[in-house]
């Protein structure tokens, strides 16, 4: 089933590391746009929220794999890792660019922030979710937590969640863009859900079983 | 093309935004819901010729040709402008006083309120057409008519010297300095006096979100976020220091809080 040519094994680790220095280039080039003076208008908003976009973007990619290895046979269930943990630190940036470039460290303002704003209480679950999530991504976490390392990284569904909702809920009108990324995450969350019917179909296919966590499906 | 006005005594001592940001920053949904969707997608709009109607209670009804309105005394109005999405900017508008307006028409004893209307043009505005549109059109506001005639409230017809970029509201817009700058109805076909508070287009959006005077309030949070602090467009740049306190009525308290005094502010958002 598998269309594409399978990458070589001896690049798989260097495709990985290819796929963390192109994550990075978006964030890297908006802050050379913004520090240079070459953001329009509002450059500390725009640069915030380019983070947030991405950050959504990585999460939905990453929630993309399993079920573009189940439904069409690629396996790129190596890059999972990459995807989230760059999702991981551009929430961390979107985070960091909020109370520093635009809030200036006013923590009473923040913390206002935080307590009162539905969507900001939103945002920041989200991103206190992503840390156990990022903490834990190394092999030794997988090895050591074993199956309940899948079970903590279920967490995702509902980081991606939020991160649509934060995302429509910030804006004034909720437009294709916003609707977009909600439309992604439900599928691939009502994915998850019919899974198990899709696989008591295919039960004559063997299982894909694997030793490291890292391989299921999460 | 350029536009002459005399100087005017409402010349706010700050730094003006710079053109640029003023004609390139905005918001006007008919175009577009982005900043910089109003002057990627106006070119296309025709603001001449214009007519304004003028109806509804008033002695003398009268649709005003652009040339009419353009041969009024102008002024120069160096004003702030708080977007209610919390940010700012401080914008030298030419127009003439609403109030000026009114007179020519007369309005009549129960005249209360005065209501805006914006042009429908889909062809023109492509944020009128499609599938998405964010809003009911044709954009629609309202004042109470002692705030209409308030010597602040103008409608404008040029900034920075120059009649209105398309983006900005061309040919003709209001410009109510003390309330945020959704009030500011842009394009302008139609102006009513009614007895009856208008409709206004983000009210009838998310009505507990924008009220119908949306007088600027630091003290009144948009449920959203907090109001008590502004963005200034065009200054500190990245990491310099832009953020300001949002002033009572945007810094017009002093010309304008007798228009509401009794009234609850909180209820009356």
């Amino acid at each position: 089933m598998a269309g594409l040519p399978a990458l070589p094994r001896k690049y798989h680790a260097a495709s990985i590391w290819l796929l963390y220095a192109v994550g990075l280039l978006p964030a890297a080039y908006g802050f050379y746009l913004g520090a240079t003076g070459r953001l329009p208008g509002n450059p500390v908003k725009e640069f915030e929220h380019l983070l947030g976009l991405w950050a959504l973007r990585f999460l939905v990619l990453a929630l993309a794999i399993s079920p573009i290895r189940d439904l069409f046979g690629i396996n790129w269930v190596r890059y999972r890792r990459a995807l989230g943990l760059l999702a991981f630190w551009y929430v961390l940036m979107h985070f960091l660019t909020y109370m520093v470039l635009d809030q200036y460290l006013n923590f009473a303002a923040i913390i206002t922030d935080i307590a009162k704003r539905p969507f900001i209480t939103i945002g920041m679950a989200a991103f206190v979710m992503l840390i156990p999530l990022a903490l834990t991504s190394n092999n030794w976490s997988i090895r050591k937590l074993g199956p309940r390392w899948v079970r903590l990284h279920k967490l995702v569904y509902i980081i991606a969640a939020c991160g649509a909702l934060h995302f429509a809920m910030a804006v004034k009108v909720v437009g294709p863009e916003q609707w977009l990324y909600i439309v992604l995450v439900l599928l691939l969350l009502a994915y998850r859900l019919i899974r198990p019917m899709l696989r008591g179909k295919k039960r004559a296919r063997p299982q894909a079983t694997s030793v490291r966590g890292q391989e299921r499906s999460a | 093309a350029p536009l002459t006005a005399s100087k005017s005594q409402y010349m706010v001592d700050e730094t003006l935004t710079p053109e640029k940001d003023v004609t390139s920053y905005n918001n006007f949904y008919e175009f577009g819901t982005g900043k910089g969707d109003p002057v990627a997608n106006a070119t296309d709009f025709k603001a001449t010729p214009w007519t304004v109607k003028v109806d509804g209670l008033v002695g003398k009804p009268k649709e005003f040709g652009l040339e009419e309105l353009l041969a009024l005394p102008l002024e120069e109005r160096v004003y702030r402008m708080r977007c209610v999405e919390a940010w700012s900017m401080v914008i030298p508008w030419i127009g003439f006083p609403l109030a000026a307006l009114l007179d020519k028409v007369e309005p009549l004893g129960d005249a209360k309120y005065v209501a805006f209307e914006t042009v429908v043009r889909p062809e023109e505005m492509p944020g009128q057409s499609g599938f998405f549109q964010p809003l009911p059109w044709p954009y629609v506001e309202g004042l109470r008519l002692d705030e209409a005639r308030h010597p602040l409230a103008i409608l404008a017809v040029g900034v920075y010297g120059k009649t209105l970029p398309n983006q900005n509201g061309a040919p003709i817009r209001l410009v109510v300095p003390w309330k945020y700058g959704f009030k500011g109805i842009k394009s302008i076909v139609r102006i009513t006096l009614t007895d009856k508070q208008p409709p206004s287009t983000w009210n009838l959006s998310a009505s507990n979100e924008y009220g119908f005077y949306a007088n600027v309030n630091p003290e009144v949070d948009h449920p959203r976020w907090s109001q008590a602090s502004e963005n200034r467009i065009g200054e500190g740049g990245f990491f310099g220091a832009n953020r300001r306190p949002t002033l009572p009525f945007n810094g017009y308290a002093e010309e304008v809080a007798g228009l509401y005094s009794g009234m609850d502010l909180r209820a009356n958002f």
